[in-house]
């Protein structure tokens, strides 16, 4: 491999990064406040879980596609890529945040009430800390499989290292998909190791 | 004396189901007012009105003379011990952090907070340098109990609510935490509600007794008149009293 191919694969790797970084930013913003909001309205929780799971089903290419025509969030690019990796990683990160959650102890709840705690301290002091290695386990799962979905950005002009893996199929060179998939495989490796490693901390603590 | 808490015709229905019914008692400063009733008669229902975890349909908690709709929630809570069967320690705390909670929440600086805490856990028979570092989960039950009981005193509340504090524990560590709930009572003078459904522990710990029935409170007095009280549930309490006797 030349130079140029090097380089190349460097630059289509921190795209890939940076297409994952900014989807998970932003599902996780959306994910965690609305997890927190759907443990406080039971009636919502079906309809929005329901929505977050049929989401999930939707055939990763097909939903690339299906946001092309709609204004603002589709188009060719960056832009709609993000939308459908966040759309895709909004049900773990919201479930796990939801479970988490919902399964600190009554009687602690209970009780950090009866301490006279208000609403905001009860879940900063209490229900995120009980709930933190649940949700970051659901962040680290939404990231791995983020990092292998937003391959397919490449197929709508997103970037990344998906543009190895298409340009690949479609001159039917297996280099070229390996010079793509690999160092995608070991993004998927690393964020899974890394957020591994920091849910054993928060595990000790 | 002075009512420390008070019932006015206090009813409670939730999900079409009467829980309370006509309730009316006071509390006076200083005593130990038992509720003593049987699983469902409402006891846990009229303790969390007196902290504004739940409010009336009908009728008013007066605590201190105010109605629990006119207290901020949170002062009222502050100034309120709070234990209960399943103690509810914080798992993520170590017991110092548990019992410090209320007062860094009122923000008490740390050398006054510390200071109280090892006051309060030599209070509960718990020696400071081995217990404070710990975690709940490394802590027997009988000793959780006595941290929460620690984390209720902490700020000095003037009005404790105790809702089955020793239900949970075995029969010989329950002997002891009633003993020295006793002891504690004596040295700390305050108003206390204690709900139980065991007649034995309400004569041992209760200046007084409200029995609840169903909603109704049907007797209220000293244990000597709540022994010579009549009706079919006294009678019934009254009678597992004896029959534990000759046991």
């Amino acid at each position: 491999m030349g130079r140029g191919v090097v380089e190349e694969i460097l630059e289509l790797t921190l795209e890939h990064v940076w297409l994952v970084l900014a989807a998970m930013a932003i599902a996780a913003g959306v994910a965690i406040p609305l997890g927190v909001a759907l443990t406080r309205r039971a009636a919502w929780r079906r309809w929005v879980m329901g929505l977050a799971n049929v989401l999930q089903t939707v055939p990763s290419l097909a939903l690339f596609g299906f946001l092309l025509p709609i204004p603002l969030v589709g188009g060719i690019g960056k832009r709609t890529a993000i939308v459908a990796l966040v759309l895709y990683a909004l049900l773990p990160v919201l479930r796990n945040t939801l479970a988490g959650i919902l399964s600190v102890d009554t009687a602690v709840r209970e009780s950090a009430l009866a301490m006279g705690m208000t609403s905001r301290q009860i879940l900063w002091q209490v229900e995120f800390p009980l709930a933190a290695r649940t949700i970051l386990a659901g962040l680290r799962v939404a990231t791995v499989t983020t990092v292998g979905t937003a391959t397919i950005a490449a197929a709508i002009g997103g970037g990344g290292l998906g543009v190895f893996i298409f340009r690949g199929i479609a001159s039917v060179d297996s280099a070229q998909i390996l010079a793509g998939a690999v160092p995608a495989a070991a993004l998927a490796l690393v964020a899974d190791g890394g957020l591994g490693w920091v849910e054993t901390k928060i595990a000790r603590a | 004396m002075s009512a420390a808490v008070s019932f006015h015709d206090v009813s409670y229905h939730i999900n079409g189901k009467r829980v309370l019914c006509g309730l009316s008692f006071e509390v006076r400063a200083g005593e130990t007012l038992v509720l003593l009733g049987r699983s469902g008669a409402g006891k846990t229902t009229a303790l969390k009105m007196v902290n504004g975890l739940l409010f009336p349909t009908k009728g008013e908690v007066l605590v201190s003379g105010k109605s629990t709709r006119g207290w901020d929630p949170i002062r009222l809570r502050r100034r309120t011990g709070y234990v209960i069967q399943e103690v509810g320690l914080f798992p993520h705390y170590t017991v110092e952090e548990n019992i410090a909670l209320v007062p860094r929440l009122e923000g008490w600086d740390t050398g006054r907070i510390e200071a109280r805490v090892r006051e309060l856990l030599e209070k509960v028979g718990l020696a400071p340098e081995e217990f404070r570092g710990r975690y709940p989960r490394e802590l027997s039950g009988g000793q959780r109990q006595r941290v929460g009981v620690a984390r209720a005193l902490a700020a000095d509340p003037p009005l404790l609510l105790f809702d089955e504090p020793f239900g949970a524990l075995d029969p010989v560590t329950r002997v002891e935490a009633q003993r020295e709930f006793l002891a504690l009572r004596r040295s700390l003078a305050k108003t206390a509600i204690f709900v139980t459904h065991d007649v034995r522990e309400a004569l041992l710990v209760g200046t007084r007794i409200g029995l609840l029935h169903e909603g109704r409170l049907e007797v209220l007095g000293a244990p000597e008149e709540f022994l010579q009280a009549r009706g079919a549930e006294v009678e019934g309490f009254l009678a597992c009293l004896r029959w534990k006797e000759e046991g």
